[in-house]
């Protein structure tokens, strides 16, 4: 799988937010084996070095980064942050989140493409947060998008996937762009059954960060990654609504009266 | 002059981003700032002039998901 030409090899990838404590964090991510991690943004006094701290920490890991926009409600917030993210990180890469409504934290996805664009033809990389919408999806691969990131269920409600039809559908529609569920698992066959459609990846963070053992949770779901993506290629059944007998009718004794 | 700094007052010396960034105790930090809602990138704090009413923002790497 790559993303932007990058190799990875676990379809894991894994959010910083809400753990316990740093050494957690830490523990998660390498229990987990994703191969990248979110990251973000935010003010910083000069008497706080609570950001300095954190860098040191996930640069000693050697992950690549990939920074949000998260929190920006507006084109031009997402924008500028992701400026700010591109010099902050040394990275062109920029998982790029316009939210259009507080409560759902539903993208805007008419923000999100116009952003979208505006930041390809800057030279970024772009990992748009997306609804399962085909048309926009389309659209943000107009403007330049070689990633699709599109929700599983509203970010941090563990509803796992909402519209399996619409995930279906877009892996069907873009079976050459890289896709990935972002948002939304609960638990490891949430991620399961996502890979089972075929998807590249997922992205998590509140099903691990506020597990009750974080740890074991990232591994949890490091397997469900690795069972959904091998059940896939062995090309599951589809299912039927009449039962098909598993053991041959053929040969049975007959033993009516 | 008095600039906002992350929505913070503060009085600094006239001069540039980077002068007031140090003498607030940003320097040698690893940040990104911003300057009236617009960008400002490391090579260009030395030449940007700051002036009264200012609002400059200052972000750094932070947990995200």
């Amino acid at each position: 799988m790559s993303f932007y030409g990058v190799e990875l090899s676990s379809r894991l990838l894994l959010g910083t937010a809400r753990y316990p404590s740093p050494a957690i964090l830490v523990e998660a991510i390498k229990a987990s084996g994703a191969e990248v991690v979110t990251v973000s943004l935010r003010r910083e006094s000069g008497a706080d070095r609570a950001g300095q701290s954190f860098w040191s920490l996930i640069r000693a890991l050697g992950l690549r980064v990939l920074p949000n926009t998260a929190g920006c409600h507006s084109v031009k917030e997402a924008v500028t942050t992701a400026h700010m993210a591109r010099e902050l990180f040394d990275t062109t890469w920029i998982k790029l989140e316009v939210i259009g409504d507080a409560d759902t934290l539903q993208p805007d996805v008419f923000g999100l493409v116009e952003a979208a664009r505006i930041l390809a033809e800057d030279g970024f990389e772009v990992f748009p947060y997306t609804t399962e919408d085909l048309v926009v999806a389309d659209r943000l691969v107009e403007a330049g998008c070689r990633v699709l990131m599109p929700w599983g269920a509203p970010i941090g409600s563990a509803r796992g996937l909402n519209n399996v039809y619409g995930l279906r559908s877009l892996r069907a529609h873009f079976p050459d762009i890289p896709l990935v569920v972002d948002a939304g698992l609960g638990v490891p066959s949430h991620a399961a059954a996502a890979m089972e459609l075929g998807y590249d990846a997922v992205l998590l963070n509140t099903a691990v960060a506020e597990a009750g053992d974080p740890v074991e949770m990232a591994r949890a779901f490091a397997l469900a990654v690795e069972a959904g993506r091998a059940a896939y290629l062995a090309q599951p059944l589809e299912p039927r609504d009449m039962a098909a007998p598993s053991t041959p009718v053929i040969g049975k004794a007959a033993l009516g009266d | 002059m008095r600039i906002f700094l992350n929505d913070d007052a503060h009085d600094v010396e006239p001069g540039t981003l980077a002068a007031a960034l140090e003498a607030l105790g940003y320097g040698g930090r690893k940040i990104a700032t911003a300057l009236n809602g617009r960008f400002v990138a490391v090579p260009a704090r030395p030449a940007t002039q700051l002036t009264d009413g200012d609002r400059v923002e200052v972000v750094a790497p932070m947990q995200g998901g």
